[in-house]
């Protein structure tokens, strides 16, 4: 082994500034409206109109916003420390007396790390345990330990779990209180700090189990989940100067899957596009392939996905450019689909 | 949630190893014996079930029989008529394969008609060879999947308590659970939580699946584990039913008052009862051949009435 005996680098040239990796970078575009920890607020709201609401979290407390419920509640929160297997276990226990629990960590950790414990003790005897998962998808720079690229993939094959994809503040804002009051165990990618607000704009409320036509659009339509039909409505009204007629189908619950709606769009004669923050593998695209299918329809379906690999550490602009989620190759996806 | 710990209180209970009064009342040898004759039914279900199957965790359930017939018949609190009276102090069995001899304590309770047991592991049956809450009255959770109980346990205690119930919860695990990492999650969140509340007992017959429980992954020393979880620890003779009143007493007044889990640590001998299964070479999935369930039964029924005239 050698060692270097070059001087330290002491030259003051102007460096370039890097882009960071943030863990919780926001993806809210520069002077977007946004809300602040919509989870939190609306558990609290929920947690007040029904006292059998307890939150608990696993060392992720401010990073799921759970810390907004801690507060507001401190006898109804259970810190249950770094111990995933614990808190799951537990928030089944607490479901078995009668509670609500909602119970929070990173996705990566609820799907690969604590899978056993939802599937036999909350899924297995349906009870309404709702797990709360941050950094769903490609939602933090940090690399493979902290990107839950596959969350529905692994959850989607666990009978009785409802899994909701929500795309922003109102999205959860709405979704919270349903998924309390529904029977039998949720997961809810959720999405923190400052959460951008998009759907105040449209003719929309959240409805669980339900897929909504967001606009409509003669040439192409979108499928879209989570984030990613934020990108599908900026897209949508980037490919309108292109002379691009697009309409953009919300799909915030992933399952059980709305088939009726979005079959019922798939089947015209427009470019069916799938948007999704998750792996191409076992997510929105084959859930709508598989209804497709079932269906009978003949019909070519594009994904727009993560791809079915390790994803890279980096700053969120630049991997969500890299992987294809970004507006613009969004953009020229569908340009390239239509020739 | 803050919580604060009394360490003083905590060093001043050093852990027990319980031995029963060498002198009884009248009343506590009655005690003793009520338990020991719940015992005796219990086992002979088992077998009486596992001779219907042909196989069976039929040694698991000898040697845990007094352990089911002290917490059944002396300390929980249930309406056999109602099993999901909310009142109901909660047993949960982690170890699903202990079915066989849950089952047999259900019946001694009252809550599973005696007839019912021989429809164990049949199709249909209420009475599944690996124990679910979907199937049976007063079956608490699924077990099966090890290391599960103590969580769930943690938040059934933290649930009653958090709704002023004084329902207690009790873990029934096996010291090959112990291998488990989410059982050790379990005991420190119990006692981050001061889960009075809690009592686990666990089964230490030494053994598991693929041997002798030092040979696969050891264990001991399993007390000073607990002790160091901050449990209050009590280790007795899981087959001595005087010694396990004492120690369910000592759990459910010295650990709950100061608000501590309490865990009791049972050694118990695989096909305790019947000499012919005592002396077997232990296996996991015990094997009994068709001409020596009648044998078993018999050398059951000398050994308890011998004893129970001594």
């Amino acid at each position: 082994m050698s060692t270097t005996t070059e001087a330290p680098n002491t030259t003051t040239a102007v460096k370039p500034k890097l882009k960071t990796s943030a863990m919780i970078a926001s993806f809210a575009d520069p002077g977007q409206k946004t809300a602040s920890a919509p989870f939190g607020h609306a558990l609290v709201k929920a947690a007040q109109e029904n006292d059998r609401i307890v939150g608990l979290t696993a060392d992720l407390g401010k990073y799921t916003d759970m810390h907004i419920f801690a507060k507001a509640f401190p006898e109804r929160f259970f810190q249950m420390g770094m111990a995933e297997q614990l808190l799951f276990g537990a928030a089944a226990g607490l479901a078995e007396t009668g509670l609500v629990p909602f119970a929070s960590t990173y996705s990566v950790f609820a799907a690969r790390r604590a899978y056993d414990f939802l599937c036999l003790d909350a899924a297995e005897p349906n009870l309404n345990v709702n797990i709360v998962g941050g950094l769903p998808g490609l939602t933090t720079g940090y690399g493979p330990s902290h990107q839950a690229t596959e969350d529905m993939a692994i959850f989607r094959g666990m009978p009785n779990l409802t899994i909701v994809d929500p795309c922003d503040s109102v999205d959860i804002e709405q979704a919270v209180p349903q998924l309390a009051a529904s029977e039998g165990p949720t997961y809810l990618r959720l999405l923190r700090g400052n959460v951008p607000t998009v759907l105040d704009e449209y003719d929309y409320t959240f409805e669980l189990g339900k897929a909504k036509v967001l606009r409509g659009g003669n040439d192409v339509v979108f499928i879209s989940s989570g984030l990613m039909t934020m990108r599908a409505l900026q897209a949508a009204k980037a490919l309108a100067a292109h002379n691009v007629d697009v309409a953009v189908v919300h799909t915030p619950t992933i399952k059980p899957f709305d088939a009726e709606t979005v079959l019922k769009e798939i089947n015209t004669d427009r470019l069916a596009v799938t948007l999704e923050n998750h792996s191409v593998v076992g997510g929105l695209f084959e859930t709508v392939a598989s209804a497709v299918v079932t269906a009978g329809v003949g019909k070519r379906v594009v994904p727009v996905a993560l791809p079915d690999q390790f994803l890279d550490a980096g700053a969120l602009p630049t991997l969500h450019d890299r992987y294809g989620l970004a507006v613009d190759r969004i953009v020229a996806k569908v340009l390239a689909e239509l020739g | 949630m803050t919580v604060t710990h009394d360490t003083n209180t905590e060093q001043a209970m050093p852990t027990e190893t319980v031995q029963a009064p060498a002198i009884k009342s009248q009343a506590a040898q009655e005690r003793i014996a009520t338990i020991a004759a719940a015992a005796y039914r219990i086992r002979h279900h088992a077998l009486n079930m596992g001779e219907v199957q042909g196989q069976g965790y039929v040694g698991q359930a000898l040697g845990a029989a007094d352990m089911l017939a002290t917490v059944y018949g002396d300390q929980l609190r249930f309406r056999a008529e109602d099993p999901h009276w909310e009142a109901r102090d909660r047993f949960l069995l982690s170890t699903g394969h202990y079915a066989i001899g849950h089952y047999a304590a259900l019946a001694e309770a009252g809550i599973v008609p005696v007839d019912e047991l021989e429809t164990y592991g049949s199709d249909d049956s209420r009475l599944p060879m690996s124990g679910m809450s979907t199937y049976t009255p007063g079956m608490e959770i699924s077990g099966g999947s090890l290391g599960h109980g103590l969580t769930i346990a943690v938040g059934m205690a933290l649930g009653l308590r958090y709704q002023g119930s004084d329902s207690r919860v009790f873990n029934f695990l096996s010291d090959g659970e112990l291998d488990e990492g989410s059982t050790w999650e379990a005991a420190m969140g119990a006692h981050h939580h001061q889960l009075g509340n809690l009592t686990a007992m666990v089964d230490i017959n030494a053994l598991q699946a693929d041997g002798k429980t030092d040979t696969v992954l050891r264990t001991e020393p399993v007390t000073e584990k607990w002790e160091s979880f901050g449990w209050y620890t009590q280790r007795v003779d899981g087959n001595d039913v005087a010694a396990l009143l004492a120690a369910f007493d000592n759990a459910a007044t010295q650990a709950a008052a100061v608000g501590r889990p309490s865990v009791i640590l049972c050694d118990t001998k695989v096909g305790r009862g019947v000499p012919l299964l005592e002396n077997r070479e232990k296996a996991h999935f015990m094997r009994i051949e068709e001409h020596e369930w009648q044998t078993c039964r018999e050398q059951l029924t000398a050994g308890y009435e011998g004893k129970a005239s001594a």
